[in-house]
């Protein structure tokens, strides 16, 4: 799997959708906005990233490739 | 789509027939996904959103105004259209506005502080739990536990003093459904009086409360004004105890009526976190989400004007089939992460993971504690909330 993950820090809102749904993959910083775990900028093959993009309420996470 | 237009739109809200299930009286809804029409209490239709995929897209769609002072905004009851006047904090806030407010909370509520919170959370429901053997069997569960944990949780994380809880209680819930708009308005200049009192008690203190940091980092650099934390401090404050109330009352009556799925989870307690997902698909407890459309909007091959109100039945839409097999079932192990209980988009529950951390330990250390929890009078008997409000039990007469 080759994967690309972005998060847009300008649309996130800190509901934690992420973290919750692929917590290998991220995390929530100390403001409360989406970061990807140190290593993990490929998804990790975690099944759990495309989920997570699609439970984001507001779309700030784009996964690319496949 | 069907052609609902034709046919009598069905009223809304309605009460529910049965605490758990979206009341009978929306069935027409259910068939006539993803958008039919509803009619207000004043005679006005709306849209209504019904169906999984529109509401997602919908949610977050920015042509969709959350501000309840617009004059086109729908109200969904003679009480909200009397007081709708004022400027509502986050909830009635688009963006900008909105996000400037939300950006400065969200750190309070992130996974990793909730995580940290868990301690203190199960301390709380062990001391009510304590309570309630020492003076029961019975006992009336919405006063004994279910109110008083998300209170008493809600109190240390903003740094509200809970002694004074059956004060905002009692004007929380009527600010929520009290008999009339002038109940409803003089409830909220109570609660503005008691939060403007507080909120001029913590200048210069070390409080680590959410409102004491608010205080000390926002208020004095001018980030906020008075009015504006007065409002937000109210809706943290009412959001963060009467709905996770709710979820607690109405989650237990739900297990206790479902003899089979309580069973499984009390065996198996990992399956909690998914059993708390599933509650809130099912119960769905915030049930009519109401926007305007600020623009036109083509969707689900119809045209949304802008100036039409729009409400989104949650209850209905975490029912749809088509992303929830057998929709009507109970079950810990569908893929139920996609519900819409918190809403979606910009204003999608800043306090999810709290509420979510505070079910969990709630109805995993009842069960526990009191292993042959029942009902104490017939069920069909157990008075719940009017349809208009936020879903859950009146009261809950239990014994072990």
């Amino acid at each position: 799997m080759n994967i690309e993950i972005s998060i847009d820090k300008n649309v996130c809102i800190g509901a934690g959708q992420c973290a919750l749904a692929a917590p290998n993959v991220f995390t929530q910083d100390d403001d409360g906005f989406s970061e990807l775990l140190p290593g993990r900028e490929d998804g990790g093959g975690d099944p759990m990233v495309r989920e997570a993009a699609r439970a984001c309420p507001v779309g700030a996470i784009t996964v690319t490739g496949t | 789509m069907t052609e609902p237009l034709t046919t009598d739109p069905v009223a809304f809200p309605q009460d529910r027939t049965c605490p758990y299930h979206p009341p009978t009286a929306y069935d027409p809804l259910r068939e006539a996904r993803p958008l039919s029409r509803v009619s207000l209490f004043d005679g006005r239709t709306v849209w209504v959103v019904t169906g999984h995929g529109a509401a997602r897209d919908l949610l977050a769609d920015p042509r969709l105004s959350s501000d309840r002072t617009r004059p086109a905004f729908p109200a969904p009851t003679r009480r909200f259209a009397e007081v709708r006047n004022r400027r509502v904090a986050l909830l009635g806030l688009d963006d900008p506005e909105h996000r400037t407010q939300r950006r400065m909370l969200v750190p309070s509520f992130t996974l990793k502080r909730i995580a940290g919170l868990r301690p203190r959370i199960q301390e709380t429901v062990d001391r009510l739990l304590d309570r309630m053997e020492r003076q029961g069997p019975p006992a009336e569960l919405v006063d004994a536990f279910a109110l008083p944990v998300p209170s008493m949780v809600i109190c240390a994380l903003l740094g509200v003093p809970y002694e004074d809880h059956d004060f905002f209680e009692e004007q929380s819930r009527r600010l929520l459904r009290g008999p009339t708009a002038a109940d409803t308005e003089k409830a909220r200049e109570a609660l503005d009086a008691y939060f403007g009192a507080l909120i001029d008690r913590k200048h210069g203190g070390q409080g680590d409360g959410l409102l004491d940091e608010l205080v000390r980092d926002r208020l004095s650099e001018g980030a906020l004004d008075r009015e504006e934390l007065i409002s937000l401090a109210t809706i943290l404050l009412v959001a963060g105890h009467e709905t996770t109330a709710n979820m607690i009352s109405l989650g237990t009556f739900t297990l206790l009526r479902h003899p089979e799925q309580l069973a499984e989870l009390r065996a198996e307690p990992a399956l909690m976190p998914a059993a708390v997902e599933e509650l809130l698909r099912f119960l769905s407890i915030a049930d009519g989400l109401l926007r305007v459309a600020v623009e036109d909007i083509e969707t689900a091959g119809t045209t949304i004007r802008a100036g039409d109100g729009v409400v989104f039945s949650t209850s209905v839409i975490n029912r749809d089939e088509h992303t929830f097999p057998e929709p009507d079932d109970l079950d810990w192990h569908r893929s139920t992460r996609q519900h819409l209980a918190f809403g979606f988009g910009i204003h999608q529950c800043l306090g999810q993971n709290l509420a979510r951390a505070e079910m969990e330990i709630a109805l995993l250390s009842l069960f526990d504690r009191f292993p042959g929890l029942r009902l104490d009078a017939p069920a069909d008997t157990i008075a719940f909330k009017p349809g208009d409000t936020i879903q859950g039990m009146l009261e809950l007469p239990v014994t072990w």
